[in-house]
């Protein structure tokens, strides 16, 4: 196998083609704009002569280099890492060796989709996104490779704990698999007809924002001038004028409609984007962890192994929790920078959150847990600093305008602090024999659940306002996420940081990454 | 903080070194002052006194605040740093949950025999947690001692 695998490789050269027709693509509007900029300046077609040719020599660069940089690329399977070596007149050699790939993750956008090709990204823990990506294979050698290296993975255990040294470099691998055959369950997938309800409730009206925005950036495209007030009064002089001898009833009755027909626009928006990115939702448990397949356009194929899960997020709608719809996210280790939340039920009922949930090794918090406030100081101290800038806000508008405007800063006292005692009353925190939750925000709450024991760090940090009135925030170190616990009594934040120091102590860092100890079924 | 007699004081070199660090923009502020005393005609001392104030704050008061404020402890296999004057954090990081050490040391550090220990974390948040100030044969000490607890952890 390793002699087989350890000739260096080029990518699919059909990936040279999309890269190809992307450039094209990109060329094209700036062309056409061009094209239309220089043909409505009369008379000066003498200029196409010089631009044709230079368009034409552009293009030809582009793509020999296109062409270089795909022949000039290279791959090796080797024995221990994974290499690639690019680069035209610079040359680059980068190795990343088994140990610390955490996964590989196979990723289509359309283009390459419509060619049968993958990128295969191998991510590794490290921050900042700065992972190996091969652009682009066939779909077959993307599969290949995610098993190659998960196979090479598995091998480790032999020979690992000889360097010892690092934790994380010995405790990356996972034990062999005994299961011959990898079986896939489904354990939560989204039919048409759930994607559709999803959209419904992604209302968004962002798409009436681009349009307008594209209507004011592209507006010399049209014939006429839609920022041209007069013209349109003109333009409505003739059959228009009735609606002006209508009345403030009939004009109000107008702007009526013309909001209700924003809002078939903005579910169009939701259906349309939700169907785009969830198409096809399925989430499957298998040997290596859970996996999820979803997209239209662009497929999206990632697994999420059980061990590595660090803690969970579940979220949920003004609306949507009328009807039962919750979602929930995984904080994975692996992941970094631009995808620490993983969506593992974006649009499910609690049973079908159970469900995952439960073979994560988590659990949802206790009926009888005991919930705690945040200390009553802590809400009062930030009405009051509130308060305080509105007084200023308010004085500075009673110097500066006449009018009695200044009173409206101090009106917008009684609204935040009402929201600030309802937000006081309704968020609430718990800490039970293995999981830390804290719950946040009235009408759609977050529901955040750590594990104790994959913490990494714990800190108690006060402003000097905190310091006076007792009260601290509780940060706690989470691989690929945030967890902090605002307005905590001193005393009981430094009661549960010895808790969770106890529970974090008791396991090293590498057993964390045991299948053995979470991957509870 | 109740129990901050647990904790371990920095080394006192390191009350010097941050003397001399900010002794640099007390030394401009006492010239800018003298300069500005001198062109503007008036009462003898009016930007010379304050200046004078604010050098001796950061030169006295500020490095005593600070050092009295910061300090460490290794107890029970968990690193805990506290700081800040202002704004205090108080931070614990279990050895077994520290990937890797760095002993660093700038120049000035050298010139003063110190040395800075910085432990990262797989967390987001304090991915580094770092302690300045410490004598260099400690900060050696500190790093062999949390390296051989997390061998004997993996092993």
């Amino acid at each position: 196998m390793t002699g087989e695998a350890a000739a260096p490789r080029r990518t699919n050269p059909m990936s040279f083609a999309v890269r190809a027709v992307g450039l094209l693509a990109q060329l094209v509007v700036p062309v056409v704009l061009g094209g239309v900029a220089i043909l409505n300046r009369e008379g000066d077609a003498g200029f196409l002569a010089f631009a044709v040719p230079i368009l034409i020599v552009v293009i030809l660069l582009n793509v020999l280099v296109a062409y270089l940089q795909w022949a000039r690329l290279t791959y090796t399977i080797g024995e221990s890492d994974v290499r690639v070596e690019s680069g035209v007149l610079s040359r680059s050699a980068r190795s990343v060796p088994y140990d610390r790939i955490q996964d590989v993750s196979l990723e289509q956008k359309l283009l390459p989709r419509l060619f049968g090709l993958v990128e295969v990204k191998f991510e590794t823990g490290a921050g900042g996104g700065d992972d190996l990506t091969l652009a682009y294979l066939s779909e077959a050698e993307g599969e290949r490779l995610r098993e190659l290296v998960r196979d090479r993975k598995d091998d480790e255990p032999a020979r690992a704990p000889v360097l010892s040294g690092a934790p994380f470099v010995a405790s990356a691998e996972m034990p062999k698999e005994t299961k011959p055959a990898p079986q896939a369950e489904t354990v939560f997938a989204m039919d048409t007809g759930r994607i559709l309800t999803f959209g419904l409730f992604e209302f968004s009206l962002a798409v009436v924002a681009v349009l307008f925005g594209a209507a004011q950036q592209l507006d010399f495209l049209l014939p006429f001038d839609p920022w041209d007030v007069d013209g349109w009064q003109q333009q409505l002089a003739g059959p228009g004028q009735w609606l002006a001898g209508l009345g403030p009833v009939a004009k109000a009755a107008g702007i009526a409609l013309a909001i209700a027909a924003l809002v078939p626009v903005g579910i169009a928006t939701g259906v349309i984007r939700t169907a785009l990115r969830e198409w096809d939702f399925r989430l499957e448990r298998t040997p290596k962890g859970l996996r999820r397949r979803r997209g239209l356009l662009t497929r999206t194929d990632l697994v999420m192994p059980l061990h590595r899960v660090q803690a969970l997020r579940m979220e949920t709608g003004f609306i949507r929790r009328r009807f039962g719809w919750h979602a929930l996210k995984i904080v994975s280790l692996a992941s970094d920078s631009e995808g620490a939340n993983h969506d593992a039920v974006p649009f499910g009922t609690l049973p079908e959150i159970d469900r995952v949930i439960g073979l994560t090794g988590f659990h949802r918090p206790a009926e009888d847990v005991t919930w705690l406030r945040a200390t009553p100081r802590y809400f009062i101290d930030r009405v009051v600093g509130a308060g305080i800038a509105l007084a200023i806000l308010a004085i500075v508008a009673a110097i500066a305008v006449e009018e009695p405007l200044w009173i409206l800063p101090l009106l917008a006292i009684v609204p935040i602090a009402g929201l600030g005692w309802w937000r006081w009353k309704r968020d609430r925190r718990a800490l039970d024999q293995d999981q830390v939750y804290n719950r946040i925000g009235s009408l759609a709450p977050k529901l955040s659940i750590a594990s104790r024991v994959k913490l990494q760090s714990v800190e108690i940090a006060q402003g000097p306002i905190a310091r006076w009135r007792g009260y601290a925030t509780l940060h706690l170190g989470l691989a690929g996420g945030k967890f902090r616990i605002k307005g905590v009594p001193l005393a009981q934040a430094e009661d549960w940081r010895a808790h969770i120091c106890r529970s974090m102590a008791g396991t090293d860092f590498s057993r964390l990454l045991d299948t053995k100890g979470s991957a509870a079924a | 903080m109740d129990d901050s007699h647990d904790l371990t004081q920095l080394d006192p070199r390191y009350k010097s070194m941050m003397r001399l660090v900010y002794s640099i923009p007390a030394v401009l502020l006492v010239i800018a002052s003298t300069i500005a005393e001198v062109a503007i005609p008036g009462w003898t001392g009016v930007v010379w006194v304050p200046g004078l104030l604010l050098a001796l704050f950061l030169v006295v008061y500020l490095p005593m605040r600070r050092f009295s404020t910061r300090g460490y402890s290794l107890a029970e296999e968990q690193l805990r740093v506290v700081r800040g004057v202002m704004f205090r954090s108080d931070t614990v990081v279990p050895f077994g949950r520290v990937q890797h050490i760095d002993v660093d040391r700038g120049p000035l550090e050298r010139m003063f025999g110190l040395a800075t220990v910085t432990v990262h974390t797989a967390g987001s948040h304090n991915a580094s947690v770092s302690l300045g100030g410490l004598a260099h044969e400690d900060a050696l000490a500190m790093r062999e001692e949390i390296r051989t607890a997390i061998r004997r952890d993996t092993q």
